[in-house]
């Protein structure tokens, strides 16, 4: 029979537990109803933070668990244990034959008078930074505005954080003597303090807020120090408590500290009641974080299922970027062992502190912190508790970090966030997993915060698996490789190449990358002497090749703006050789059943109105959407038209490993849709926003910002760093957002390399650019002024002109679409 | 029944399209070592006359034409698909002589 699972609570781990639910219940056991207070479906919280790049909720929401009652806006508000059944804020009710509380937690407001004033907020919920925003926004004073965060821990920091985003100045309060109290010790922290001060954050530590007080417009804080603040908005993050009331009313166990006490089971009092996450208190214990939550979501849907998992107690070890400034802390980070030692090492110069915490005979990694370089976190974290070789110090020392993965022991997690061990990866390569994708599906390892990827690859490299980046058959150098051969050695042809660096006679891998390869050195018109014959269909023939064997013809629209005597050449042009015309999703006009002997004379007419390959064809960049921005729309801040347009003319003809797409958006309404790109511009008050790496198609991803509020010639600047270093350095086919993931290092490698030019190959990668920029010339232009080229846009070698006889059409919607060769035609009476 | 056209016209390591009469479309190919091979030019899988537009090349040392429309292989002696060797191209008797190259019927 069909039991009854009611799940309170719809945050992260409710999120998690309703997944592991529907992953795991093969035979349909429990029905799920789900009761979430806020109206949205889950977020990622820990992220929330970055809601304040983009205002999109929608980035931050957990993808939807199918097959699950959902009643957003529904909270529980009694319980009767008894009748096991659940009244709700709608008035329903709801019965259950097991009830999950996953409550989370509340923000903490300590008693300062005046906190209940307009201005005044808590940092929790996108709801809260909506309403943060509101009230920036309404203080629209002018000059800087500030700020006030209570409280320098971990959501502090990132709570000031999103204020600096919203282009206020923060002012950090902490009642302990140093920031991060729990997670870093004096030394870290001070190195801490350095760092975030230099991002305009003022930190005041060993003090709080005494009082609140309205001040016209604004708000003065009173600290105990005596030091007043002048402030816009004031924002709550001293801590958390976990929300138990509801377990308090139905009568069960409450922690010391709050937080409902549950079992290893994560049982309550009542054998039909779990509680898991943050409003869970286990062993004594409430937790904070995300991971032990998630971890306590695995337990209950495992016993729910007959399963006899248990809760071991989670390891509160944390890494994290805040304000860019890298933070760990893990294990024993304040030595609190009898006899502990630690080894510290504080390069003030470098902005590094590393600490390592080990057992009075040294033998024993107990814990440690990291502030300004947390690399080594991922490689020491698994090491707690376990025996170490040599001295200590080699763990920290600067370049001693480089621990062989082949010491760890199997039961040592690898990925913490979904706690994945060594043993369970190593697994998964001994049945075949070959490559870190295919580590990411089966064993979910890397999947959350990614810090172990590098570990996944290190781990393949220890198993033996040959992570071959081989080209194909006939080369052995992968892309990357094959083009600094080169525009290293000078060879200009494809059979140069393949006898000097290759085997046999090429194929259809090879032979368009290496046409790439050379269209982005600029050895000349991609139809010239033997690069023809590397060319794929489309690039031979300039145009797209379509299902019937019928090319489609697709002008440059830059930026999507087209004046009306263009418009009509083009309606000509397809009326006269009755082409199906459409409007493709990137602001252009596709013409579809163009024969290969037609083009050249669609082209010529294109051509004369002023027109020019659009590059639909090519692994190149194909075009910038726009919205209006400031030209017409009301609420755009830049103009984004005439930005797309410069960039399109820019890009246009670039030949990359990927097509590339671009948009620019002239507000944060984001109507050019720019993150779903592989280059996106926002505008922003103050200039434009870069984002990179986004992508629509099979695996649709947004693109991640680069850099902020940057003028157009910085803008410009970065662009081009960022196409060529993508040229010359990717995969084939591998799109922008693939490339950036598999970096060593992801997004904050990729902006090393290209904003603080850590490689020194800016200079050279913009040379490259300008070169581009400066050769480029229309492809279909050339081949017009070129009789060689024009002869090989015929039907037939022997009957030029003939049309092909497989190619027919027949009439839907008012337009030619093409017959199907092999296919009868059912003509509808 | 055969047609024939200057070998000039075909570039190597590329194909041409060729009409025979009763509407038959051959699709000739050249390779780098200078051989030259016929097959029907409709590839059998898209169902499309675009064979002679495809990449030439080898596959494990087989001379192979890849057609551009899912890139499926054949092997350009036989016709065979290196994919799939249930399927297969006609082959065309074709030859060069005097600079010309001559295709005839199957």
């Amino acid at each position: 029979m069909t039991r009854t699972l009611v799940i309170v609570g719809y945050g992260m781990v409710g999120h998690r537990l309703a997944q592991a639910m529907r992953d795991r219940d093969v035979h349909g056991a429990w029905r799920i109803t789900v009761l979430a207070e806020e109206t949205r479906p889950a977020y990622d919280r820990v992220a929330l933070s970055s809601y304040v790049h983009t205002w999109d909720a929608g980035d931050l929401t957990l993808p939807a668990v199918v097959g699950v009652d959902l009643r957003l806006g529904e909270a529980a508000l009694e319980i009767d244990r008894v009748k096991r059944e659940i009244i709700t804020s709608k008035g329903e009710r709801v019965t259950y034959d097991a009830l999950v509380l996953a409550t989370g937690s509340a923000p903490f407001v300590p008693p300062v008078p005046g906190r209940e004033l307009p201005g005044c907020f808590v940092y929790r919920t996108i709801d809260d930074l909506d309403a943060i925003r509101e009230a920036v926004e309404a203080a629209g004073r002018t000059g800087r505005r500030a700020g006030m965060v209570l409280g320098g821990g971990l959501l502090g920091l990132e709570a000031a954080n999103a204020l600096r985003g919203m282009g206020l100045s923060p002012h950090v309060v902490e009642l302990a003597p140093r920031l991060m109290p729990i997670q870093v010790d004096d030394g870290g922290a001070g190195l801490l303090r350095d760092l975030v001060q230099k991002l305009d954050l003022t930190v005041h530590t060993g003090t709080s807020a005494q009082v609140i007080e309205r001040d016209g417009q604004r708000m003065v804080v009173k600290l105990t120090s005596g030091v007043e603040l002048d402030v816009d908005v004031v924002v709550f993050s001293a801590g958390i408590r976990p929300r138990d009331d509801l377990a308090r009313a139905m009568g069960l166990t409450v922690g010391q500290c709050g937080g409902v006490v549950v079992d290893e089971g994560c049982r309550t009092g009542d054998a039909n009641v779990y509680a898991i996450g943050e409003c869970a208190c286990v062993a004594g214990m409430v937790y904070g974080l995300v991971a032990p939550g998630y971890a306590m979501a695995e337990v209950v849907a495992d016993r729910l299922l007959g399963g006899t998992a248990t809760f071991p107690g989670a390891d509160t070890s944390t890494k994290l970027k805040l304000l860019g400034v890298d933070v760990a802390s893990f294990g024993d980070a304040h030595a609190t062992t009898e006899g502990a030692l630690e080894v510290v090492f504080n390069d003030a110069v470098a902005g590094t502190y590393a600490k390592v915490v080990v057992s009075d005979d040294a033998k024993t990694l107990l814990g440690g912190i990291l502030v300004g370089d947390a690399s080594a976190y991922t490689m020491l974290r698994p090491l707690v508790g376990r025996a170490i070789s040599g001295d200590p110090a080699a763990l920290v020392a600067p370049a001693g970090t480089d621990v062989a993965l082949g010491s760890l022991p199997d039961d040592a997690q690898v990925c913490s966030c979904n706690a994945v061990t060594k043993a369970v990866i190593k697994g998964a390569i001994a049945e075949g997993c070959a490559d870190v994708p295919g580590l990411k599906s089966c064993t979910k390892a890397g999947t959350t915060c990614g810090s172990c990827v590098p570990m996944l690859k290190q781990l393949l490299t220890e198993a033996g698996v040959a992570q071959s980046k081989a080209l194909c058959e006939h080369f052995d150098y992968s892309r990357a490789e094959l083009f600094e051969i080169v525009a290293g050695s000078g060879v200009s042809t494809f059979s140069e190449l393949i006898t000097k660096h290759g085997r046999g006679f090429g194929c259809d891998i090879c032979k368009p990358a290496v046409a790439s390869i050379l269209a982005s050195l600029g050895t000349g018109h991609v139809l010239d002497g033997e690069q023809a014959s590397l060319q794929d269909t489309n690039d031979h023939f300039l145009a797209n090749l379509q299902r019937n064997g019928t090319y489609s013809v697709v002008p440059r629209i830059p930026g999507g703006e087209i004046t009306p005597d263009k418009l009509m050449v083009i309606a000509e042009v397809a009326r006269d050789y009755g082409l199906y015309t459409k409007i493709t999703g990137g602001q252009r006009i596709d013409l579809f059943g163009a024969t290969v002997d037609q083009l050249p004379h669609i082209w010529r007419r294109l051509v004369d109105a002023g027109m020019e390959s659009g590059h639909a064809y090519g692994k190149a960049l194909r075009t910038v959407k726009s919205c209006v921005g400031t030209t017409w729309c009301r609420y755009g801040v830049q103009d984004s038209v005439a930005l797309a347009i410069q960039l399109e003319l820019r890009y246009r003809g670039l030949r990359s490993p990927h097509k590339l797409k671009s948009a620019v958006s002239g507000c944060a309404r984001e109507c050019a849709e720019a993150r779903g790109k592989d280059f996106g511009v926002i505008a922003t008050e103050h200039g434009w926003n870069l984002y990179v790496g986004g992508n629509g198609g099979f695996r649709p991803r947004h693109a991640d910002l680069l850099v902020s509020d940057v003028d157009t010639d910085t803008l410009i600047r970065l662009v081009d760093r960022f196409l060529m270093f993508y040229v010359r350095t990717a995969d084939r086919l591998q799109r922008t957002s693939a490339w950036i993931e598999a970096m060593d290092g992801g997004l904050d490698h990729l902006r090393a390399v290209i904003v603080d030019d850590s490689l020194g190959i800016c200079a050279d990668l913009e040379s490259a650019m300008h070169q581009h920029v400066g050769a480029y010339a229309d492809e279909w232009r050339g081949v017009l002024e070129d009789p060689e080229k024009l002869a090989r846009f015929t039907s037939f070698v022997n009957a030029p002109g003939t049309p092909d006889p497989t190619i027919s059409f027949r009439e839907e919607r008012g337009q030619r679409v093409p017959v199907q060769l092999g296919i009868p035609e059912v003509v509808s009476p | 029944m055969s047609v024939q056209f200057p070998l000039t016209n075909l570039l190597p390591n590329r194909g041409v399209a060729a009409l025979l009469p009763g509407d038959v479309q051959v699709a000739v190919f050249r390779t780098s070592d200078d051989r030259v091979y016929a097959l029907s030019n409709i590839d059998p899988f898209s169902r499309a006359a675009v064979m002679s537009r495809g990449i030439v090349g080898d596959r494990d040392g087989v001379p192979v034409a890849v057609s551009p429309m899912h890139k499926n292989a054949f092997d350009l002696r036989t016709g065979v698909c290196v994919d799939d060797p249930e399927v297969s191209l006609a082959v065309f008797p074709v030859r060069v002589d005097a600079g010309m190259v001559m295709v005839g019927a199957p």
